[in-house]
């Protein structure tokens, strides 16, 4: 059955890879720059790798928002951001699938009556402001610099050509991988604390947790999306804000694909921890927002007039409501689940400690719990030596 | 396609498109050389310039079609490849005009006149400036798109030029009163004719202004 459960959490993937890829593939594919097939295997792969490799630290930060502890509780909040954002998409109406699940998770918290983390909360919501403000810098800077470089090196306008097909393949490989990374939370981030996956281990020197496998699974079921659905999102969604050509894509591209890596990258945060610089939060930032705040950059300096403001305000809007529908759509789902088909969404017992289990790897046992494993004593027993544990479960 | 295959593709095309403008060059040399043997007249090395100017625009012909076929097949430069297509074809056809014009007076051997000779040659000589110019100004939009409004003025100034000289031999010509009317129609469809290479280079040119707009990233 835990496994039936997953279903709602593919469907987000599969619903990630048909939108998202198109906002890394979508203008190199559109131009025929590159070749549908190309793009959608080194989509695939890169958002596995980007998964596996680097998902853990957005997962923890969703973790912190609310930890849906039960897999039906997690089955419901996947399942309200999944139909969240497939009813905005049919309505034509721009989504974010990272607000679609914040929005669903404080639904959980609401009805669960579990206490969202503001601290959390604010970090999140701060990153949906500031990533498209940091992608359109990123993308004003690379195409100052691309233009200065391009009037410099007097390249033919055919090995120019040769050159941007190769960078739209290398780009569009770190977006993916950035997509992975910063975006598999979003689709595999509410199963985590009920993940129907152990370790595997091969000998001594191999081990696979958990947690990457849900992540490869869910990495799978984007590149099903991406496979199946994205080549008509490529194709049919035009230069709505802007027109690009594919040398400006490959800079907006970049310049997402740099915001998203810098929000996913659990190695870039030890570096500027370790020269003393503040660090980025590792949050899923919404690529669709980013790659929006990297057009407008790019726009804004090639000529205001191009720019389309209306759909700018209409997708400005949509940033607005979709974490307001998400949330009560899912609060009404946690209702039906819990009272109609009598599933529990929460788990009581593990709900007070789970915000201090370790999200990347399995959960170490606290020093208490390894005392309590090996005496196999119960609550009242460990309360009757006076002990004072540090977790919330035997207090 | 792999990697080295994606260069070495582009990298043959690119040679084909400089072998074609190279064959503008060329055919306005044979022109050039062509017209200055007949004013001489020096039949028999005029007949070879043209018939050598005749092959190259063959070659020339074959070698855009070529290029043209590639660039479609191979959906390179997508979103400037209707303004290369049509740099082309509108250059190979001052390289056509320029080869029908020597055929001309072959065909026609009009009668020209010794003390207008200098004039019809250096008339001649501006209007391959003209399309010599052109050629840069097209080399100047695949490579230094700063440079093509440089080569564009020149082009300009070189279609002005023409005109000019054109002006003065056919108003110099109408005013002869020993001459048939016969004879001035035919001598000043000759001057237009060549009056029509520096025409349509800087029609060309005009063409090409626009694409450097949009080429500019």
């Amino acid at each position: 059955m835990e496994w039936f459960f997953l279903i709602s959490g593919l469907f987000l993937g599969w619903s990630l890879g048909a939108n998202d890829a198109a906002n890394i593939f979508g203008t190199a594919v559109g131009t025929r720059m590159v070749q549908f097939k190309t793009a959608a295997l080194v989509a695939t792969i890169f958002v596995a790798l980007g998964a596996v490799i680097s998902g853990a630290g957005t997962t923890e930060t969703l973790g912190q928002l609310g930890a849906v502890n039960a897999i039906a509780g997690s089955f419901t909040v996947a399942l309200a951001a999944a139909v969240t954002v497939t009813g905005m998409t049919r309505m034509k109406l721009p989504v974010s699938t990272s607000q679609a699940v914040v929005g669903a998770i404080i639904g959980w918290n609401l009805f669960t009556g579990s206490q969202t983390d503001y601290g959390a909360l604010a970090e999140i919501v701060g990153t949906w402001i500031f990533s498209p403000i940091l992608a359109g810098i990123f993308a004003i800077v690379l195409y100052l610099l691309a233009r200065k470089y391009i009037g410099f090196a007097r390249i033919h306008m055919l090995q120019m050509d040769a050159w941007t097909r190769f960078g739209l393949i290398v780009t569009g490989a770190f977006g993916a991988y950035s997509l992975g990374a910063n975006n598999i939370a979003n689709v595999m981030g509410m199963f985590v604390y009920a993940s129907p996956f152990s370790e595997i281990t091969f000998g001594d020197f191999f081990s696979f947790s958990g947690t990457r496998q849900l992540f490869l699974l869910g990495a799978a079921a984007i590149g099903l999306g991406i496979y199946t659905y994205s080549y008509k999102v490529m194709t049919t969604v035009g230069n709505d804000i802007f027109k690009l050509t594919p040398l400006l894509a490959l800079i907006v591209v970049l310049a997402k694909s740099l915001v998203l890596f810098l929000f996913a990258s659990q190695g870039i945060e030890r570096l500027l921890l370790s020269v003393g610089l503040p660090t980025f939060p590792l949050v899923p930032v919404s690529s669709s927002q980013a790659i929006i705040g990297a057009i407008l950059g790019v726009a804004l300096i090639k000529g205001r007039e191009a720019v389309n403001f209306k759909m700018v305000g209409k997708i400005a809007s949509g940033w607005l409501t979709t974490p307001i529908i998400a949330a009560i759509l899912s609060f009404i789902a946690l209702f039906f689940v819990q009272n109609v088909f009598e599933q529990e969404v929460l788990n009581k017992q593990e709900s007070g400690s789970l915000t201090e289990y370790s999200m990347v790897e399995e959960p170490e046992l606290s020093l208490m719990d390894q005392i309590k494993s090996s005496v196999g004593q119960s609550d009242a027993w460990y309360m009757s030596l006076d002990i004072t544990p540090c977790s919330s479960e035997i207090k | 396609m792999k990697m080295t295959q994606l260069f070495s593709h582009h990298k043959q095309i690119e040679g084909e498109i400089d072998e074609f403008l190279d064959s503008i060059i060329e055919g306005g040399l044979l022109f050039k050389k062509g017209v200055r043997f007949y004013l001489d007249g020096r039949m028999e090395e005029f007949e070879a310039r043209l018939e050598e100017l005749r092959r190259l625009e063959k070659q020339a012909d074959s070698l855009r079609r070529n290029v043209e076929s590639k660039l479609y097949l191979r959906t390179l430069i997508p979103e400037f490849r209707g303004d290369v297509l049509g740099l082309l074809e509108h250059s190979d056809a001052v390289l056509n005009i320029i080869a029908d014009t020597l055929l001309e007076f072959s065909i026609e051997i009009p009668e020209t006149l010794s003390d207008l000779n200098e004039l019809h040659y250096d008339l001649a000589h501006n209007a391959i400036d003209a399309s010599e110019n052109m050629v840069k100004a097209i080399r100047a939009y695949f490579r230094d798109l700063s440079a093509v409004r440089d080569n564009i003025k020149q082009v300009q100034f070189s279609r002005e030029e023409t005109n000019r000289i054109a002006e003065k031999y056919k108003r110099d010509l109408f005013q002869r009163s020993n001459l048939r009317l016969s004879h001035k129609v035919h001598l000043r469809y000759f001057a237009h004719n060549i009056e029509h290479i520096a025409d349509e280079a800087e029609d060309v040119c005009d063409r090409l202004a626009i694409a450097a707009i949009k080429r500019y990233i």
